[in-house]
């Protein structure tokens, strides 16, 4: 895989799979992957060697049945709300009657309503986050991709955040894969957490989390949540305290 | 410091005061300008007068200044369109294929730097001294920042939404249309100020140069003879119309400047 000019090998014999209607986060330590990883399965990059499966067709590139949320919110300036979350229906050749139909269903379920007329930069970094998710789901895909969405939002907007997402999917059954490096979000969110190895990337451990829903912030402080928690932070401290060890070979 | 204290009220006046304050000093100026050639202080033969001005701009108006003034907006106008159509051409071209920047960089880093005025002599021999070579001197003016300008926009095309145009499946026309294009606008505005500028620098100069009409023509007239009232009536008519086009793309910029992506 190449990246900043430099070839490095990101990600090695990954195979895991994502059951439909299931939420699924993936962990790791930071640079070992993760966001390579979501690429590659968007079609954003072609991988050295090996494939992506979805539904037992191989991933060649972009395509409708998937879709990614961004880091940053990636919303077009000069749109509006309703005109941003269209965007990629317009682009798939959704005639503008039928996609703003589309949209305002969606605006109303991520907690936009009457935004419809603002412009990005009107909107705080969380609504701006919501835009970019009711973009994506908009398009209904087979599988939502979400590349730490919440990773630029203040730690009390953040927490909204994740039971907002937790509500939306809960109302869509939208099967997600979400990356994330924080691991009382993974719990709170996953149905089952892939923990990821160091640089190049690999499945370390698959942890399912049988908690009912919804799962409200506080349980964090229960029991079981403190069980997932010790175990996840146990396999990522293995691999942190490994990649020390590699220290200054490898830059963190 | 003391200077400080004494502007420092400004910050602090309402806007419609300080509208006054600019008022009163233009007053001022032109009440002078009136004053210390009746007082026979200076040489009305040298600074004219606004009366002077007035008076000679009366005569000309009855006497066919409203045709050197179409002409001078005519070819001021079809230098511009001719420059802001191929400007935006060539910037798009340059800017979104590599190949054809590595050919044609040379030329436009070269004609950008040359002082195209130079070229004008060469123009009047190959176009005359009609319209036609005055609407090349506006054209050689205005292309180079408009295409420069919308060249740097093509490029400044934000990562991320490409990368979010193509999870769309976006083609290459739909990247171009709906990223590509309105990036660049912003980028337009800013070159089509200075564009402006470099454009009304060359019909007048080209008329000063060599023509048969406009209102440089105009002002050159005058000048061999003498009539420093009507030269001054050409050049507030020139300042007057370049005021009014930065004002207008002034506020183009302010609206257009929220479509710039925050970085």
């Amino acid at each position: 895989m190449r990246r900043t000019g430099e070839r490095m090998l990101a990600i090695q014999d990954m195979n895991f799979s994502a059951q439909a209607g299931k939420f699924v986060c993936i962990v790791g330590t930071s640079g070992c992957g993760k966001t390579t990883l979501l690429n590659v399965i968007a079609g954003l990059l072609q991988p050295s060697s090996g494939q992506v499966l979805l539904g037992g067709n191989p991933v060649v590139g972009p395509g409708k049945e998937r879709a990614m949320v961004f880091q940053t919110a990636a919303l077009l300036p000069w749109r509006n709300v309703m005109r941003n979350v269209t965007y990629g229906l317009e682009i798939q050749g959704y005639s503008p009657k039928q996609a703003r139909q589309s949209a305002r269903e969606m605006i109303n379920l991520v907690g936009l309503s009457g935004f419809d007329e603002s412009y990005p930069r009107e909107l705080s970094g969380g609504m701006q986050q919501r835009v970019n998710l009711a973009r994506a789901l908009v398009t209904k895909p087979d599988l939502l991709l979400m590349d730490e969405p919440f990773a630029s939002l203040d730690a009390q907007m953040r927490e909204f955040m994740q039971t907002e997402i937790e509500r939306i999917w809960l109302q869509t059954g939208q099967t997600t894969l979400f990356v994330t490096h924080t691991i009382d979000e993974a719990i709170l969110l996953a149905d089952e957490i892939i923990v990821m190895t160091n640089r190049p990337g690999r499945v370390k451990s698959v942890i399912s989390v049988n908690i009912p829903r919804p799962r409200p912030h506080s349980l964090k402080k229960s029991v079981e949540f403190h069980a997932i928690e010790a175990d996840v932070r146990d396999l990522i401290q293995i691999e942190f305290d490994e990649l020390l060890r590699q220290y200054p070979r490898v830059r963190i | 410091m003391k200077n400080r204290q004494f502007f420092g009220f400004l910050h602090e006046i309402l806007p419609f005061r300080k509208l006054l304050l600019s008022m009163l000093t233009l007053v001022a100026f032109l009440t002078l300008w009136e004053l210390l050639p009746a007082l026979g202080w200076i040489d009305p033969f040298f600074t004219s007068s606004p009366s002077r001005i007035l008076r000679a701009a009366n005569w000309l108006f009855a006497h066919g200044l409203w045709n050197d003034i179409r002409i001078s907006l005519s070819e001021f106008g079809l230098g511009m369109l001719l420059a802001i159509i191929l400007g935006i051409l060539v910037g798009v071209l340059l800017g979104w294929y590599r190949t054809l920047d590595a050919m044609f960089e040379p030329f436009v880093t070269m004609f950008n730097a040359m002082p195209r005025v130079a070229l004008l002599p060469l123009i009047i021999i190959w176009l005359g001294i009609g319209m036609e070579s005055k609407v090349a001197a506006v054209f050689l003016g205005a292309f180079f920042p408009i295409a420069i300008t919308v060249m740097k926009g093509v490029r400044m095309v934000d990562e991320n939404l490409l990368k979010c145009a193509r999870s769309f499946c976006a083609t290459d026309w739909q990247v171009f249309s709906t990223l590509v294009l309105p990036t660049c606008v912003p980028f337009l505005v800013a070159g089509l100020h200075i564009a402006v500028g470099r454009g009304l620098v060359g019909v007048v100069i080209g008329e000063l140069l060599a023509s048969q009409a406009g209102v440089g023509h105009m002002i050159n007239k005058a000048s061999t003879s003498f009539q420093t009232d009507k030269v001054f009536v050409g050049i507030i008519l020139l300042t007057g119309f370049g005021y009014f086009l930065t004002v207008i793309l002034r506020q183009l910029e302010k609206i257009f400047d929220t479509w710039r992506a925050d970085r």
